[in-house]
């Protein structure tokens, strides 16, 4: 049955992931390598429970590549990534371009046509962005110059991709085969037929229409969508949007991963950024997984054990080429020696355009199976052998070198970083906000209501819409890093729900609460919050004060008795906290809260004594003086 | 009248309704044209003083009384709180401190102890006088005249008769400073010989 079939492969894939990554982890391999292990584990060639159907999974896992370049699309603002073209288009330039002739030359020394070799060039050149970006951000390599290095030219190299389709049917010598192909695999594009010039203007209209919509139409959609509250139509839009443009892209012949990377460059300003970082990060993890997974599970052991020499030789050689080019490259570029290296091993392999453009260029009569077939099993080997150099070097090289850069060098700027979040900012939030701002705290703020947060942002106020009680997004807005987290949202429900996460999670950040009210502030107590303030119990003693005030009492005494009353109420809700948790088996209805009332109205009468405040109050002094000689010693000067 | 002077009366007492005396002592003064009373505890529960607010009442007076009960031979708490603030460098002393330079500054103060308690025989062994050095010198350090103090003693002794009588003399003697009919000139080191002004404090 279809529908069992269905189950069983992904009954299979998780349980090769479920199994082989934490493995992995735990031998300190990273994920990569556990996935692609269990790709192999599971492929053809191992346990051989999945077959041929392994390549339309590859081929609907590369969507996990594309959910990537969003993600890190989001996380560069705009100036950051033009102040970052000069490695984009130097490095990344360079490096194809040699990496190219260089490889064409060995291919026509080996004796094949100009042509094919070309081509063979230019698709080898091309290294693995899911593996090196997910290796690299796993070791928490992204922000050193090694790993920004690795990234441009990885950017390059999707730029590449376009010129190198329209390229490839030029360099045709043999029979074009008939059939589908297209960038991606999603069939014909628009642009087919097109004049060049025509083809152009279609991507520049292309492009056009993600910077323009993602700055003017998404915004008011998102919101529109957030109002709705419904979480999960939030997500389906955010999915949605990526899915649109990866197919907009390939209609028009551009890369998906390319289109949603611009598009999420535009968002990375917008108040959605952490929301959709959320909604789309767990999505892209398990696609890029199956990825992996497929990938492994692809690599062709029958080639392999056919001609081994020739396989391991060409691995070598292609790894060593491209190893030696990019290491020259990187010293031109000045860096340091360990950067340099960490930067030629994670971009030493070939990588999954290879699959795609050598099925492409064989259809185009431009390479014949018999030269590809061995080539994308070396690919998928360069690829597989990628984390265990970059562990190699890792392990092995980096400690001779000495200089070792892990932290990031300069100011981050991929993350919030201010000393406060506040989740919420409604009436109780705002006041915090405005307050701490005014004093020159920085502060991040997260919000659920789309049309407040738009007006916010208006006026330049740096909030992000988003819910607090993820676990990812407090993460986003900087948990890790800030000191305090105040929970000023309105509802009692999600006030525990965050400030329990963020208890759990984040050891070194103070969980400030909001409680809505009395029995909210004993829930909060049980649950061990620290700090708990009940949103009224301050405006409505100043009330009273007030009020003490128009009858007649002195000012400052009205205000001791209000904090004299404020104390004694303190007291009176953490004695009577422990006691509710007694009973606390039954609900606390309308009727509860009037019982709850009346023993604090009894409490008050039976501790509450102003009458016993003595401050400034001469009376014994005066007894004691007219009782005995008026010149008594007096241990104080009183006056009256 | 010409030589009519503006009084600012800085009242500070935290209970004023436990008070005999004080309260006795404003009343009977509060009605006087001329004379301002600003009650501190009143105007600011919380001690958190206007600046503004004081700095420019201090400029539409020339005399200033800090009117008070004498809290541990000093004043209370929110007196010393106001010095601290309203009296700023730049404002009240200092190189270009100049706004009080030539007003006049006086105690006028409630204790419970007796006269003969503030002698060196007596139990607190200084005079007022000297205890309120400090106020004197703050009142040198500003440019100001400084009157001698207003002291009412034994007030835990006094009978409601004392009582009115020791308001009625205090109307009196504030009557007589804004009438200029005390000329500080003739007063001043009357109280004590004459500080050593040498050392300034830093204020």
């Amino acid at each position: 049955m279809h529908g069992e079939g269905f189950f069983y492969q992904a009954f299979v894939y998780l349980a090769a992931a479920v199994l082989s990554v934490p493995v992995a982890k735990r031998l300190g391999l990273g994920s990569v390598l556990g996935y692609l292990i269990a790709g192999i584990v599971i492929g053809p060639f191992g346990l051989g429970l999945v077959g041929e159907e392994g390549q339309d999974v590859l081929h609907f896992a590369e969507f996990g590549v594309v959910m990537m370049l969003f993600l890190i699309g989001l996380e560069l603002q705009p100036s950051l990534l033009w102040r970052m073209r000069t490695s984009i288009l130097g490095l990344g330039g360079l490096q194809v371009g040699i990496t190219a002739l260089v490889i064409a030359a060995v291919g026509m020394g080996s004796g094949l046509d100009w042509r094919s070799s070309l081509a063979i060039g230019l698709i080898l050149s091309l290294s693995s962005t899911a593996i090196v970006l997910q290796t690299l951000q796993e070791r928490d390599l992204m922000k050193t110059a090694g790993g920004k290095s690795s990234f441009s030219v990885l950017l390059f190299q999707d730029i590449a991709v376009i010129p190198m389709l329209a390229l490839l049917p030029l360099l045709a010598h043999g029979a074009v085969m008939s059939g589908d192909y297209g960038a991606g695999g999603h069939g014909t594009t628009w642009v087919e037929g097109l004049p060049g010039w025509g083809a152009t203007l279609a991507v520049a209209a292309a492009m056009a229409v993600i910077v323009i919509g993602g700055k003017y139409l998404v915004r008011p959609a998102f919101r529109f969508i957030a109002r709705a509250h419904v979480p999960e139509i939030f997500t389906a839009a955010a999915l949605l949007l990526v899915i649109g443009i990866a197919l907009l892209m390939s209609k028009v012949g551009l890369s998906p991963a390319l289109g949603t990377f611009l598009a999420g460059v535009v968002l990375a300003t917008s108040q959605y950024r952490h929301e959709l970082e959320g909604d789309i990060a767990p999505f892209k993890a398990l696609l890029l997984g199956l990825f992996f997974i497929s990938v492994g599970a692809s690599i062709d052991f029958g080639i392999i054990t056919a001609n081994p020499a020739l396989i391991i030789g060409l691995v070598a050689a292609l790894v060593a080429v491209k190893f030696v080019i990019l290491f020259v490259l990187g010293r031109v570029f000045r860096m340091s020696l360990d950067q340099n290296l960490l930067f030629a091993f994670a971009l030493a392999q070939s990588g999954e355009f290879a699959f795609v453009l050598f099925s492409f260029a064989t259809q185009q009569g431009v390479l014949s199976l018999a030269t590809t077939t061995p080539l994308v099993a070396v690919v998928a080997l360069t690829m597989a052998l990628t984390p265990l150099l970059m562990l190699a070097n890792e392990r092995l090289i980096q400690p001779r070198v000495g200089t070792r850069e892990t932290a990031p060098n300069e100011p981050d700027h991929m993350d919030e970083s201010d000393p406060v979040i506040i989740a919420g900012y409604g009436r109780f939030g705002t006041i915090i906000g405005r307050m701490l701002r005014a004093n020159g705290i920085d502060v991040t703020v997260l919000d659920l209501d789309s049309d407040h947060v738009e007006m916010l942002r208006s006026l330049g106020q740096k909030v992000y819409y988003g819910d607090a009680s993820r676990l990812d997004l407090l993460r986003a807005a900087g948990a890790d890093t800030a000191r305090v987290l105040v929970v000023a949202v309105d509802d009692p429900e999600r006030i525990l729900e965050i400030s329990e996460i963020a208890r759990a999670n984040f050891p070194n950040l103070t969980v400030v609460t909001r409680a809505v009210n009395r029995t909210h502030a004993y829930e909060l107590i049980e649950a061990e919050v620290e700090h708990v303030y009940r949103e009224s119990l301050d405006s409505s003693i100043r009330v009273g004060v007030d009020v003490m005030r128009m009858l007649g009492v002195p000012a400052h005494e009205a205000v001791r008795r209000g904090r004299m009353f404020r104390r004694h109420d303190q007291e009176a809700l953490h004695k009577l906290a422990g006691l509710r948790s007694d009973r606390r088996a039954y609900v606390l209805g309308v009727r509860q809260q009037t019982e709850e009332l009346e023993r604090i109205l009894r409490d008050d009468r039976r501790k509450f004594h102003p009458e016993d405040d003595v401050a400034w109050d001469a009376e014994t002094l005066r007894r004691e003086v007219s009782g005995t000689k008026p010149d008594s010693d007096e241990d104080r000067s009183t006056g009256t | 009248m010409s030589t009519s002077r503006r009084i600012l009366i800085e009242f500070a007492h935290p209970a004023i309704r436990r008070s005999r005396v004080n309260r006795r002592l404003v009343d009977a003064i509060s009605d006087l044209a001329g004379v301002t009373v600003n009650d501190l505890y009143e105007a600011y529960p919380e001690f958190d003083i206007d600046v503004e607010r004081e700095q420019s009442l201090l400029d539409s007076h020339d005399v200033v009384v800090f009117q008070h009960p004498f809290y541990w031979y000093s004043t209370p708490a929110i007196l010393k709180e106001w010095q601290d603030l309203v009296l700023q460098h730049g404002w009240a002393y200092g190189r270009d401190g100049r706004a009080l330079t030539g007003k006049f500054m006086m105690s006028a103060i409630t204790a419970g102890g007796g006269e003969e308690s503030y002698r060196r025989s007596g139990t607190n062994h200084f005079t007022i006088g000297e205890l309120l050095a400090p106020i004197e010198q703050t009142a040198a350090l500003c440019g100001m005249q400084y009157l001698p103090p207003f002291i009412v003693y034994g007030t835990h002794d006094l009978g409601v008769p004392q009582i009115e009588a020791v308001a009625r003399e205090y109307r009196r003697a504030i009557e007589a400073i804004r009438d200029g009919e005390i000329v500080p000139e003739s007063v001043a080191g009357a109280s004590r010989p004459e500080a050593d002004s040498g050392a300034r404090s830093e204020g």
